[in-house]
């Protein structure tokens, strides 16, 4: 089995994500590293990918990668595949990449490990650590088929690191033909975000079902301003339409890693714990004693989030007064 | 138009899901099941869509013998049918042998539409719905916050990173819902009753032309190697809040040097 580890590319806001640089980062430590970049990208992408370890990219700007959805993607990168027979994809654990992991699993019948937290190349396969239920277990998987092994990875797994490869940079033709043009984007909608966002924040102060309205976000609000912080949300509080979907941590939302993370009115539900667990402290705040989220509190306040934020809020203010 | 809605019945949320060690996968039998929160969104937008423009919505599930109160619940929102793979041969089976079970299941039936969550609330894994369409050979318009079908075309409001993309496909499709989509409808009292007098139909292995080398542990391309437990948290203090919580917090954080 060679050690050749290939990465997809993904641009979101006309940047490289940060997954497809930790991912990269990872791949290059376990053999050698390329990268896949399809579609319209920022100037720099390619010289970006490099840089945190891509020895090759094969690049496309074609349009059809961006106006239409997954078909013309995974028909180039199963051509792509064929033809250089990576041991292993790795895919962002994102929209777009769990479109593309499903379509080329079944296209190539070879299945596919979703939520990898890490893996290795061992016995000519691959194994792969994820941390399942939540991260209440951590197992490892392996697939059994021949070919490339397609993995999803979880942002926030590896901390990318800059690794300078020299620019080498291969073009290549793109896909044609309406069949591939199913799923096609006609409008692309950016909704405003107000305030700090929780990327790279290094302070969260999120909500749950327990905030029991929209109103009640302003006292987290008020609680990140004086940390420097950014707020969050559970999956509840965003399917209730109390804050916007930016805002979700969890499975379904974003992956974060703040140095203090502040749950408020948070059961801990798997959903939700697996977008946050890693965070360097974490402090909760829920009526039920009996609440998941306290297993991986640093500190639990068992109260009402309505008298102890306030409170916290006071003796911060009053802290920084001095 | 006729729309086929798969969906998963899994341990209800009060259940602590746990993993057996030796067959390495969740204990599924002999605890409370329900419909995936997830399923009953698929199944509420399907009904919106045959209230707007006729047809029937008919569940597809794969699962244990627990699933059939899930199944009925679906019957009682308002489904018209159900199809239920009953069999032992397709248990253990990963996210590829379980898409081409459902694929089989929904190929037997008249559709327009295939409606499933983007994920199940238990196993999270995202990809079935996927692969599912790649085995019907119809497009996957996935992560909807909003579905419109006009005309044979569908066109819905697909969640990004950073807002929204309008996307459009023409029928048949396969679309995935997002969670806050819709408030599923609570059954009521005549749909219940309904519901007990509808058939579920039952499919086996077999039935859909899948042997062990495509289904079941057997025929699974993933398979789990070791089943374990992370390194624990470790464990940290608890406080029962008598009017100082907010102050012990602050004390914390400024040991923490945060404040």
């Amino acid at each position: 089995m060679s050690d050749l580890i290939w990465v997809y590319a993904e641009v979101v806001d006309e940047k490289i994500t940060p997954i497809t640089l930790e991912m990269l980062t990872r791949a290059a430590e376990l053999g050698k590293a390329e990268a896949l970049l399809l579609g319209p990208a920022p100037n720099g992408a390619a010289e970006m990918l490099a840089k945190f370890g891509a020895s090759k990219i094969y690049r496309s700007a074609d349009a059809v990668y961006g106006d239409y959805l997954t078909l013309p993607a995974v028909e180039t990168v199963a051509e792509l595949m064929q033809k250089y027979n990576p041991a292993v994809m790795l895919f962002a654990s994102s929209f777009a990449g769990r479109d593309l992991v499903a379509a080329l699993s079944a296209r190539l019948d070879s299945g596919a490990i979703a939520d990898v937290g890490d893996f290795v190349l061992k016995n000519g396969s691959v194994e792969a650590t994820i941390p399942a239920l939540g991260a209440s277990y951590q197992n490892t998987s392996t697939l059994v088929s021949p070919g490339t092994k397609l993995l999803l990875v979880r942002p926030k797994s590896f901390d990318a690191k800059v690794n300078e490869q020299p620019l080498s940079v291969e073009d290549v033709p793109a896909v044609g033909g309406d069949a591939l043009r199913k799923i096609h984007v006609k409008e692309r909608v950016t909704v405003k975000q107000e305030g700090p966002q929780l990327e790279g924040a290094k302070a969260i102060v999120s909500g749950g079902r327990g905030l029991k309205g929209e109103a009640n976000f302003a006292m987290l609000k008020e609680l990140a301003d004086l940390l420097g912080g950014a707020v969050g949300a559970t999956r509840a509080a965003v399917d209730a339409g109390w804050v916007p979907y930016a805002m979700q941590v969890g499975q379904t939302g974003k992956t974060v890693k703040p140095d203090l993370y502040i749950a408020c009115g948070i059961s801990g539900a798997v959903q939700h714990l697996s977008g946050m667990k890693t965070s360097k402290t974490i402090i909760s705040i829920n009526k039920d004693p009996e609440a998941p989220i306290f297993q991986f509190s640093d500190l639990g306040i068992v109260g009402d989030v309505f008298q102890v934020v306030p409170q916290l809020i006071e003796e911060i203010k009053k802290k920084k007064g001095k | 138009m006729n729309i086929v809605v798969c969906g998963k019945v899994i341990p209800a949320s009060t259940v602590i899901i746990e993993i057996d060690p030796s067959t390495k996968r969740m204990f599924r039998k002999g605890v409370t099941h329900e419909l995936d929160p997830a399923a009953a969104s698929a199944v509420e937008e399907g009904l919106r869509l045959t209230e707007k423009h006729g047809g029937a919505v008919t569940l597809i599930t794969m699962g244990i013998s627990d699933a059939t109160i899930g199944i009925r619940s679906a019957l009682a929102m308002g489904a018209a049918n159900a199809v239920h793979i009953l069999d032992d041969a397709v248990a253990g089976s990963d996210t590829l042998g379980t898409a081409k079970v459902l694929a089989a299941a929904i190929k037997k039936q008249p559709f327009d539409l295939v409606i499933c969550g983007t994920e199940s609330s238990d196993s999270y894994s995202g990809i079935v719905p996927g692969q599912i369409a790649h085995f019907l050979g119809v497009p996957a318009v996935t992560f909807a916050k909003e579905v419109i079908v006009e005309g044979g075309k569908l066109t819905i409001k697909r969640q990004t990173e950073n807002g929204y993309d309008v996307v459009e496909a023409a029928l048949p499709a396969l679309v995935t819902t997002t969670s806050g989509i819709n408030e599923p409808r609570y059954p009521q009292l005549k749909g219940i009753m309904a519901a007990k007098k509808k058939e579920i139909k039952i499919y086996t292995a077999a039935d859909l032309g899948l042997g062990p080398d495509q289904v079941g542990e057997s025929g699974a391309r993933e398979k789990v190697l070791t089943v374990g437990r992370p390194p624990k948290r470790q464990a940290g203090q608890m406080i029962t809040d008598e009017g100082e919580g907010g102050k012990k917090i602050a004390e914390f954080l400024a040991e923490l040097k945060i404040i």
